[in-house]
């Protein structure tokens, strides 16, 4: 009967029977932290058949103090320095084993930029059968906000902090991309949390591939970042309409494709939303400098990806789109 | 211990002479020995003067320690005679087999030690149109010593090589025998401690 | 089958019939030939395993721990430096109570820099958490290998198996190598109650707060001392099947009225095994072997020295600062026994050093002097050290 298929059953069935949660609510993390948002995308696009090996950070603490756990997904946490290698054992024993289990691999910007990049680049080199997911929050959070190789230009952290000589971190947040892309793996890309179903097409594309994936999570620390949990959509989303991080996708080491900016925004819109960046609007010459050296590498992004762009977008206005129409589901 | 007898052989990095070692031992056990067998640990590049050791006996081997005073040694470069001391820390009454075209006056040896110089790398290419001179010493030194019979070398060959191969090198070792007088190092070097 | 092989191919041997699914290694100078003969055996299809050929030892670690969490069993070797750097994750391998077995291939640790044999490595992970099982020959150390397995799997804990590198990895000698219908017969199917599986998914790893620490920590204890009952039966077990035994936790050699002992580990008991023979006018002398490090066997070790006057310790590491290591334990373990013999602490063989068949009538006059050496570095040739370091 037609009233049966009203938008109200709907919505009640959908109540019913939510999506499968790899990562349960109920967790630790901070009110308004990208990551958990992060982990929950990706975890709602992969479903229950994986395996999660995850490294040291924010995720793995907030999710798994004992005796309890937020995971319904079988999980592992090991060291810091090596969830790309345990990955890589587990995936090497569900070969073995016949089993077709999907594996991902979970880490922050420290288990990944850093103490965990040679264990990801001999994943990555011996192409396992591997989706690896980093969220990247620019910054040791978990310790306490110590910079990163992917901690931005300019950007305070309690190791890069602003002093007489200082104006935050000296050196430029590490091009990962350019490294995974020079491993030739099938597929790479940059997501964000302000764009969820981007995120979840690139997961589903990354569980897809036969062989080694990255995807790389922009996701916004409230804490760190020193903004209000509230806004961590908003600063996200600035994030990629400024050019400071492009969203792209890469085969085998090519860029085939960038989500493009129909009006770009200028760096300190970003900026003046973070209290990691204050000390650039001070009115002193080396602040001005270093807002200038941060929308150098805007534009130099925006050159980079062309990623200007005056038509409607076929991704952002699709994936707003879908998101009004409730989601994949309905496409 | 009664019944050990300890075998140097000296060769350079690279031209096999822990093969040579090995095959030693190997054709102890076939002979039913009790055999040990170990090179000169460490690293060492191409061309440097190497060591492999050997041990044979009656009993079981227990012992791990260093062979200085062997009874026999094998030295398959004779431009290792160059090497100062190469000739020293046989044991009196010994004997050193020398892949050599060339005989062996002048050289500095100990008091009490037999040599003898048998042109291994020369049969080799000639038998095997290959310049290891494994099996052409090691022929010749079991029918010199009457350590083990050559069938045992024989047994060990026939593991490593199949068809032409294997047929050229029992050719070889039944042509280096030929070349050495049966046994006449036959009591050296049994009976004592390290 | 008995035959004339190298050590390290005999192991390479033993960890193929004990069928491992996945193996992870990274080349460290004297496991390499263990790894390279798994590797042929793989090419050459007489043993189906994916090998990882990883990028450092630390990934090694990492590879086997997540293989063996996802029911896979699982192996890997390395030595010295490369035990070092898996330090973390042979912690974390046993604080998560994952079965593996590891060779250790004795190597001393730099600096200085050196490629040959003692074990500074393998007693710089005894406090890992791991069982150490120590192997006086390459006999042992099939037999160990295959009986590390089921000591693992039934115990929930990853096994260390020892071996000296060069002097038992570089050595060929005859070995009896079991038959794959002998390991099957004693080595059943891996099977992990705690394997990640989606059907049945759980958390490993967890952070555990002080409240809970303590227990957990107590269990892993525990279950090391309970290991010992199995580390015993898998030596029965197997002598049953074999016909070797590889004696136990630890086991003793010589006259019941001998006062004097000389207690070791690894290789040098096959020198001190020979010296013994060779000199036999110094008197009735016991060598007792000591196999298991880890869980160390206090009980068992007051049982086979009482009685002694004199125990002489020599171990080929030591505690720079401190003395010897397994003098210490020992020394902790007989302190109570009344009467408790004197005992006297040497390391010999550091970085390789040869220790020839006099050390045995070293030790035992050493053993005579009216003090007892509290610890000494044995084969110090104090020509070559300046007269201010002395």
């Amino acid at each position: 009967m037609a009233s049966d298929f009203d938008h109200e059953s709907i919505a009640e069935l959908q109540r019913k029977q939510p999506a499968f949660r790899g990562l349960d609510a109920g967790h630790m993390a901070c009110p308004g932290c990208g990551q958990a948002l992060g982990a929950r995308l990706v975890t709602e696009a992969i479903g229950p058949d994986v395996i999660i090996a995850n490294a040291t950070g924010c995720l793995e603490v907030f999710t798994s103090a004992w005796p309890r756990s937020s995971w319904r997904v079988p999980w592992i946490h090991s060291l810091f320095e090596n969830a790309p290698a345990v990955a890589s054992g587990i995936e090497a024993a569900l070969k073995v084993q016949g089993r077709p289990t999907k594996v991902v691999a979970l880490g922050g910007d420290g288990g990944t930029f850093d103490i965990g990049l040679q264990a990801l680049s001999g994943m990555l080199e011996r192409n396992h059968n591997v989706l690896y997911v980093c969220f990247d929050n620019e910054a040791y959070m978990n310790t306490g906000v110590q910079r990163s190789s992917s901690t931005p230009h300019a950007a305070m952290t309690t190791t890069s902090p602003r002093g007489k000589q200082r104006m935050g971190k000296r050196h430029l947040k590490k091009d990962l991309l350019s490294i995974i892309g020079a491993h030739h793996i099938p597929y790479a890309a940059t997501a964000t949390v302000a764009y969820p179903s981007d995120l979840r097409a690139k997961v589903r594309r990354g569980l897809e591939i036969e062989g080694a994936a990255f995807v790389l999570v922009h996701s916004p620390c409230p804490l760190g970042w020193d903004h209000d949990g509230a806004l961590s959509i908003e600063v996200a989303r600035l994030a990629v309409q400024t050019g400071l991080f492009p969203l792209i996708e890469m085969e085998r080491g090519t860029v085939v494709s960038a989500m493009h900016i129909r009006s770009v925004r200028p760096v300190v819109d970003y900026l003046k939303l973070q209290g990691r960046f204050r000390h650039l609007f001070e009115d002193a010459p080396e602040a001005r400098e270093e807002l200038q050296h941060l929308q150098q590498i805007a534009n130099h992004n925006l050159e980079l990806y062309a990623l200007r762009s005056d038509q409607p977008e076929a991704l952002d206005s699709e994936s707003a789109d879908t998101a009004r129409r409730g989601g994949l589901r309905w496409s | 211990m009664t019944g050990l007898t300890e075998i140097r052989i000296d060769g350079r990095g690279g031209q096999g002479n822990v093969v040579a070692a090995y095959v030693l031992a190997q054709a102890g056990f076939e002979a039913g020995r009790f055999v040990q067998a170990f090179p000169s640990f460490g690293p060492e590049r191409r061309g440097a003067p190497v060591a492999a050791f050997v041990r044979i006996s009656d009993r079981p081997i227990r012992r791990r320690c260093q062979i200085r005073q062997p009874s026999y040694v094998i030295i398959q470069d004779a431009s290792l005679l160059n090497v100062p001391g190469i000739t020293q820390g046989v044991h009196p009454g010994g004997g050193i087999l020398i892949n050599s075209s060339r005989e062996t006056e002048g050289l500095a040896l100990p008091v009490g030690v037999k040599v003898k110089a048998v042109p291994a790398t020369a049969l080799a290419i000639q038998f095997l149109g290959q310049s290891i001179p494994n099996t052409a010493l090691l022929a010749a030194f079991l029918t010199l010593t009457d350590l083990l019979p050559l069938e045992a070398l024989q047994r060990v060959l026939s593991r490593r090589f199949e068809g032409e191969a294997l047929e050229r090198n029992l050719r070889l070792m039944r042509e280096a025998a030929a070349q050495v007088s049966p046994g006449s190092w036959k009591d050296a070097g049994c009976d004592r401690c390290n | 089958m008995i035959d004339a092989i190298e050590g390290s191919a005999a192991v390479a041997r033993a960890v193929a019939l004990c069928r491992p699914q996945v193996i992870a290694a990274y080349p460290i100078t004297p496991q390499t030939h263990i790894v390279e003969n798994l590797a042929q055996l793989i090419a050459d299809g007489k043993l189906r395993c994916e090998m990882v050929s990883v990028e450092s030892e630390f990934s090694a670690a990492s590879v086997v721990l997540g293989a063996a969490a996802s029911g896979a069993r699982a192996y890997t070797a390395s030595a010295a430096q490369g035990i070092l750097l898996m330090t973390e994750v042979l912690y974390n391998i046993a604080g998560l109570r994952i079965p593996l077995v590891l060779t250790c291939a004795n190597r001393a640790i730099g600096a200085p820099v050196s490629a040959w044999n003692d074990q500074q490595d393998s007693m710089a992970m005894r406090d890992a958490g791991w069982i150490q099982l120590y192997c006086a020959d390459n006999q042992e150390a099939v037999d160990t290998t295959i009986q590390a397995y089921r000591i693992a799997e039934r115990s929930e804990l990853p096994v260390m198996v020892c071996m000296d590198g060069f002097t038992l990895t570089h050595t060929l000698e005859p070995i009896d190598l079991p038959t794959q219908e002998q390991v099957d017969s004693f080595l059943p199917p891996y099977r992990f109650k705690r394997a990640l599986d989606p059907l049945s998914p759980i958390t490993i790893g967890n952070l555990v707060t002080p409240e809970y620490y303590s227990e957990a920590r107590y269990v892993h204890h525990h279950a090391l001392l309970r290991a010992r009952a199995e580390i015993a039966a898998a030596d029965q077990d197997w002598a049953r099947i074999s016909g070797r035994t590889c004696g136990g936790l630890v086991s003793v050699d010589g006259p019941e009225d001998a006062r004097v002992g000389i207690l070791s580990i690894g290789s040098v008991m096959g020198t001190l095994y020979d010296a013994r023979d060779e000199f036999p006018d110094l008197g009735a002398v016991k060598l007792i072997k000591l196999r298991s490090m880890r869980p160390f066997p206090a009980e068992e070790l007051q049982g086979v020295c009482a009685g002694l006057s004199e125990l002489i310790v020599l171990e080929r590491a030591l505690s720079p600062g401190g003395g010897g290591i397994v003098g210490a334990e020992v020394r902790a373990a007989l302190c109570e026994m009344e009467p408790a013999p004197r005992i006297h602490n040497f390391a010999a063989g550091l970085g390789g050093r040869d220790m020839p068949l006099k050390i045995y009538p070293a030790l035992l006059e050493a053993a005579k002097a009216p003090q007892a050496t509290r610890f000494a570095i044995l084969d110090v040739d104090l020509t070559k050290v300046a007269e201010e370091d002395r």
